[in-house]
């Protein structure tokens, strides 16, 4: 067990390694001149070549990729994240301020999914073939089909628009107006659950209907236990297993989907300051925010694969 | 061996493949929703091949004296900002769609199988390296990755495709690398290795043709999520550049006038969500068609 957790932690490294290397030199491959963008604010007329140069000095950009790279990382150590050229500000203090709006709403949309998916799969597991199995699984495939941007708008236009119940962009940090922030939350967390939702009650039914039908659980019916005690002292604690799996595939998906969500809804997290790093070729914030999602979905997924050998004894690390 | 018995052999050989095929068929066909799936897609097929025979209007003609129509005889789905035909560019946008997922999913298919091939087949180290590869690749959110990609490379709908191929890479990689590992262990293999075949011999004619089924359901599943992909990017503004038309882009631009026109987001929405829907659906069939095992792994 313990030289399986230190492999992991070193395999979960080297990953990490990887991606940022991947995401260095996919950056200096952009087109365009990075320097060239951080002047053009100000005034492009009066920019000689020395003073781009010594422009180019200062971000480190005259030195080799590779030296720029370690530098970059020494400085990640450090707490450095360098600066963003778009902005005129520390990444790291931009990451700080949108970061936590993303896992604000990324926690609620897990937790959401996780307690929907579970519940309507086990329903439509035990009710296999009933009304209530058919809307469930029709549900759940179209859940896993929608366009979230496009579901996002149709529910601004519901919900916002025709009803006005909700508003229909923006965010409020919840210990300034928790009511506000509700309200202002219920709509993108929605949209960003949906999918693991749907995933889930997928793989909670599927799950589910094999653990039913294995004996233990016919001898439990057979004991004459009633169906609650059959179903959650038997059947759910091994019927769930699978479902640990999809945490790390949905953390992953929620990340990806906030690019869009916090788009649309106007939301100053992180999704949205990854879009406009993209389009304003920042190079910065595009390293450190895409190094701090493969971060958590790295460390989700080792303690996916971890907890699965305590839920489940049977598994053995090798 | 007589000529008689190898003709047995081949007539029993056709028997078992018939008998496989109508099996296959019943299963598939059984349910409905399967059905319809397999009718929306030859539908998408139909208006993609066919669009401007379909297409009410020139799609890319503006006319600014009917520009933002409601829905009438004239113009079914109304009109967007620039005065074109909303249902004609929904028609055209059938062929963005399928181009882009069609071809991410060659490129995807073709680099992930083949280093989940090696990954497999040769293992050890080599192994290592392609899975840390593809681990690394799959740390990263798709749309991200594909965004980040797109940017590296440049908008356009070609970089798109490139970009999404890149991105999808992982999940066939690891499809096929589980294959390899399985199949690699069959004693046909051991035979044709004793008999001294090479090892691309054995790779290309052995190993390769009998991952496929799992191989083609993960292809039908993933065009709908390719197609997916390919919106949300083209939402955000990345791929398709004016006048094309594309879903993505559609719903974006009839985003701003959605309190007086919710018909111009909402019917290219609707359009994604039903071929997305549909190659899920037929997806699902060919898999219990092609190896009910599959149920759940895929």
């Amino acid at each position: 067990m313990k030289t399986y957790i230190i492999r992991r932690l070193i395999q979960g490294l080297l990953v990490l390694i990887l991606v940022s290397l991947m995401i260095f030199i996919a950056m200096r491959m952009l087109p365009g001149d990075p320097v060239l963008i951080y002047i053009s604010q100000e005034d492009m007329q009066t920019f000689t070549d020395d003073d781009l140069m010594k422009l180019r000095k200062q971000f480190g950009l005259d030195k080799p990729l590779l030296v720029q790279y370690v530098h970059w990382v020494a400085g990640l150590f450090k707490g450095d994240f360098g600066k963003s050229m778009h902005y005129d500000m520390q990444v790291s203090y931009l990451v700080a301020k949108r970061l936590p709006i993303t896992i604000h709403l990324g926690i609620l949309a897990s937790i959401l999914s996780i307690l929907f998916g579970t519940f309507s799969g086990v329903v439509s597991a035990l009710r296999r073939g009933k009304h209530v199995d058919t809307f469930v699984t029709l549900f759940a495939n179209l859940g896993i089909t929608v366009p979230v941007f496009w579901l996002a708008i149709v529910m601004i236009y519901f919900f916002g628009l025709k009803l006005g119940w909700l508003p229909v962009f923006g965010y409020t940090w919840p210990f300034d107006d928790f009511w506000m922030s509700t309200k202002q939350a219920i709509m993108p967390v929605i949209c960003l659950a949906i999918v693991p939702l749907s995933g889930t009650a997928r793989q909670t039914r599927s799950s589910m209907l094999e653990v039913i039908n294995q004996d233990y659980i016919r001898t439990a019916w057979a004991k004459g236990l009633p169906e609650r005690d059959v179903v959650f002292r038997h059947a759910i604690k091994n019927g769930l297993i699978p479902v640990v799996t999809l945490i790390g595939f949905n953390v992953r998906y929620i990340f990806g989907g906030s690019v869009l969500i916090e788009t649309v809804f106007n939301i100053p997290g992180m999704g949205r300051l990854l879009v406009d790093a993209v389009f304003s070729q920042d190079y910065g914030i595009v390293q450190i925010g895409t190094l701090i999602i493969a971060g958590v979905v790295v460390i989700t997924n080792l303690l996916v694969d971890l907890s699965y050998g305590w839920l489940d004894p049977r598994v053995r690390y090798n | 061996m007589s000529q008689e018995t190898a003709a047995m052999n081949d007539f029993e050989e056709n028997v078992y493949q018939s008998a496989n095929l109508r099996r296959f068929f019943r299963i598939f066909f059984t349910r409905k929703i399967v059905i319809f799936g397999l009718f929306i897609i030859l539908l998408l097929l139909f208006c993609a091949i066919f669009a401007p025979f379909i297409a009410p209007y020139d799609p890319y003609k503006q006319d600014l004296r009917s520009a933002v129509l409601q829905p009438c005889k004239a113009h079914w789905l109304g009109t967007d900002a620039l005065g074109r035909d909303t249902l004609s560019r929904i028609i055209y946008g059938s062929r963005t769609s399928l181009m882009v997922g069609v071809v991410a999913l060659g490129i995807a298919a073709i680099i992930g199988m083949t280093l989940g091939l090696l990954a497999g087949y040769f293992g050890g180290m080599v192994n290592a390296v392609i899975m840390r590869l593809i681990d690394a690749m799959m740390a990263v959110p798709l749309l991200l990755l594909a965004l980040v990609i797109a940017a590296v490379l440049g908008g356009g709908l070609s970089n798109v495709m490139i970009a999404l191929g890149i991105g999808l890479i992982p999940a066939y990689c690891r499809l096929m690398c589980g294959q390899v590992l399985t199949i690699r262990e069959n004693d046909y293999i051991l035979a044709s290795r004793a008999m001294g075949a090479r090892n691309r011999r054995i790779m290309l004619a052995h190993i390769l043709p009998n991952c496929f089924p799992p191989l083609i359901v993960l292809v039908t599943m993933q065009l709908g999520m390719t197609i997916l992909a390919e919106a949300g990017l083209s939402f955000l503004g990345i791929g398709i550049e004016p006048p094309g038309a594309a879903w993505g882009a559609m719903v974006n631009d009839g985003y701003k006038y959605l309190l007086t026109h919710p018909i111009l987001s909402i019917a290219p929405g609707l359009a994604i969500m039903l071929v997305v829907f549909s190659f899920n659906m037929v997806g699902d069939g060919l898999r219990d068609a092609l190896d009910p095992r599959l149920r759940g792994a895929i």
